[in-house]
């Protein structure tokens, strides 16, 4: 594994010779492929289906919803219709539960990028007494399923009084060992131990050196890392399940199952065209994000995956 | 040139100048003591917690007693735990390779630079990750479903009921389409990442020698990226072990085939808000992440130890 580092380390420098070498070798400039691309369309396809058929029938009223084919539009098109009852339905629930997932996401997700980012730095950078330990802890913690903790951590949190409040689902939300596995990985191969040295011998501390220099060095580690925390708390839904039962403090995954649950069982009372442009809404921004961002994770994911 | 100094494998040792000792150097808490904090609080604590609840039964005479191991006993012994565990490990040897296989095949084909508009097949692939698993339930739930589902859409043109996705024989691979579904592109991110820090040198040496196509892929690529392939491939264990959510979302609809032990992660959450069985859902728990911690590492080991033959 050693062998293998190494080899990694110089990312720069490979990345230009690989461009130069893509002009001669033809095993890293082939001729395009038509056929490749054609067969490899697939993925598009299946990947692109259920969000084509999100967006055909986030247009169709629910009798439309009911009555015609999947993949055609109906005999009306009730977007603008369906997203202002979607906002509209139970007093504006949904952009309660909205406002929700932004402060989840916010405090939890910001959260735990701050705090992997300074502790996977401190830990690459630093040797203090009980690191070994730490480091050994926190990537073991990596394989333990967090499903495993979540029932216990009800139950301690409800003795806590946390439960059905805001802070039931911050505080385990801030807490990323992969992400700070990740910056672990990538402050050892961006941050060059000289240039601490260097500011340390200015006079600067600890703290002001890792703000003023390292931070600007880890960029693409921290955006990949918030990236993935962003997903995780936008798309969380184990978590809120168990320690929210007031439908003020549910996030949007939560409230639009709920909508969903409405459509079984007694009385029920089917919102399938909310339900639809509710997970229409709710994917828009995220995928918003996720594409804003996507320059930056390239590089960042690239040092975590290599080195196991 | 204190850069010399500097082993490969230690980068993180600040390079001591002087000869004696050094003190113990403390800095390094000043940027991991948030993370150990809240880290002991949702991690360290209530799994203490839940080791110490496995230990005692809520009796109806007695309360709260002290039992030793017999919730474990218990547990091994469980045919509901179990049932739940064999349809998880099934799920792991079917889905698993599936998925990352063609995750491993996407990675390649846009790794051969032989796609015309590599970058929109990258992002267009890895989109489903960023859809919540919840929608992601839904909208493929809708899809199977027989009301306005393209499955009832489907069976109609055909005239028969050929695609019945909430079918007992059929809900473990809706299941696994849906799982596979959300999480190809983001493996595929993780293999194209580690074939994009393949050595130049390799496809060089590979081009004198005339390796061509699959050659340079079982050569070069494969055996370039065996790290990535480990790491994906216990994420994948530990993510088909704690499965939940997609057969959780899926139950309204196929509520005769899901029941509340499906799956061992279902069992726990349904032992604990359907049944207050506090001690043996914390158990339950124990034993599947015992499991799960034991198979991880048993594969890193074995990756590893392949690496360095």
């Amino acid at each position: 594994m050693t062998t293998k580092h190494r080899t990694i380390n110089p990312r720069a420098r490979r990345a230009g010779s690989r461009s130069r070498a893509r002009r001669r070798n033809p095993l890293l400039a082939p001729r395009k492929s038509l056929a490749l691309t054609i067969v490899t369309a697939t993925f598009l396809v299946y990947a692109l289906l259920p969000i084509a058929w999100l967006l055909i029938n986030a247009t169709k009223t629910q009798p439309d919803l009911l009555s015609t084919f999947g993949l055609s539009f109906g005999s009306s098109f009730a977007l603008g219709d369906n997203i202002a009852a979607t906002l509209a339905y139970d007093d504006g629930i949904f952009l309660r539960w909205l406002g929700n997932t932004l402060l989840y996401v916010l405090a939890g997700a910001g959260g735990a990028t701050l705090l992997a980012t300074l502790g996977g730095y401190g830990l690459a950078k630093y040797r203090f007494p009980g690191r070994g330990a730490y480091f050994a802890v926190v990537l073991g913690a990596i394989a333990v399923p967090g499903t495993a903790l979540a029932v216990p951590t009800f139950l301690l949190f409800s003795q806590l009084g946390l439960t059905n409040t805001p802070w039931a689902i911050i505080i385990p939300s801030l807490v990323s060992p992969f992400g700070l596995y990740l910056i672990w990985a990538y402050t050892v191969e961006s941050v060059p131990t000289e240039v601490l040295e260097a500011a340390r011998l200015d006079g600067a501390g600890e703290l002001r050196t890792f703000f003023s220099i390292s931070i600007r060095l880890l960029t693409p580690g921290i955006v990949t890392v918030a990236l993935f925390a962003i997903v995780a708390t936008w798309n969380n839904y184990f978590l809120p399940l168990i320690m929210l039962s007031d439908p003020q403090w549910y996030p949007l995954t939560i409230g639009l199952n709920q909508w969903n649950a409405q459509a079984q069982g007694v009385g029920a009372e089917p919102i399938f065209n909310l339900v639809i442009t509710g997970s229409l809404l709710t994917i828009v921004p995220i995928v918003a994000i996720f594409l804003f961002m996507q320059r930056f994770w390239q590089s960042g994911l690239g040092a975590g995956s290599v080195k196991q | 040139m204190t850069t010399l100094a500097r082993a490969p494998e230690l980068p993180t040792v600040p390079p001591r100048t002087t000869l004696t000792k050094p003190r113990r150097d403390w800095n390094g808490w000043k940027f991991v003591w948030p993370f150990a904090l809240v880290f002991v609080l949702t991690f360290i604590t209530p799994l203490a917690y839940a080791l110490w609840l496995s230990l005692f039964q809520n009796k109806m005479v007695g309360g709260n007693q002290f039992v030793g191991l017999d919730n474990y006993v218990f547990a091994l012994q469980d045919p509901q735990f179990w049932e739940g565990f064999g349809r998880v490990l099934l799920f792991l040897v079917v889905q698993v390779p599936i998925m990352l296989g063609l995750a491993l095949l996407a990675a390649l084909a846009i790794d051969s630079a032989r796609l015309y508009a590599t970058g929109f097949y990258r992002i267009v692939i890895f989109l489903p990750y960023a859809v919540p698993a919840v929608v992601a339930v839904l909208m493929w739930g809708f899809m199977y479903g027989d009301n306005f589902g393209l499955a009832a859409g489907i069976n109609e043109w055909l005239g028969s009921e050929v695609i019945r996705p909430f079918a007992p024989s059929w809900v473990l691979i809706s299941i696994g389409n849906i799982v596979t579904w959300q999480f190809v592109g983001y493996n595929m991110v993780i293999f194209y990442s580690a074939l994009k820090t393949i050595p130049t040198d390799l496809y060089e040496a590979a081009e004198i020698d005339g390796a061509r196509g699959w050659q340079v892929i079982r050569a070069i690529k494969l055996p370039g990226i065996r790290g990535a392939i480990v790491v994906a491939t216990i994420f994948s264990i530990i993510g088909s072990f704690q499965l939940f959510n997609e057969p959780s979302v899926l139950q309204p609809l196929a509520s005769n085939v899901i029941t509340g032990s499906f799956t061992p992660n279902m069992y726990a959450y349904s032992l604990s808000f359907a049944g207050q069985q506090y001690n043996y859902s914390a158990t339950v728990a124990i034993v599947m992440g015992v499991i799960t911690a034991v198979i991880a590492y048993v594969v890193q080991l074995r990756g590893s130890r392949k690496e360095v033959r």
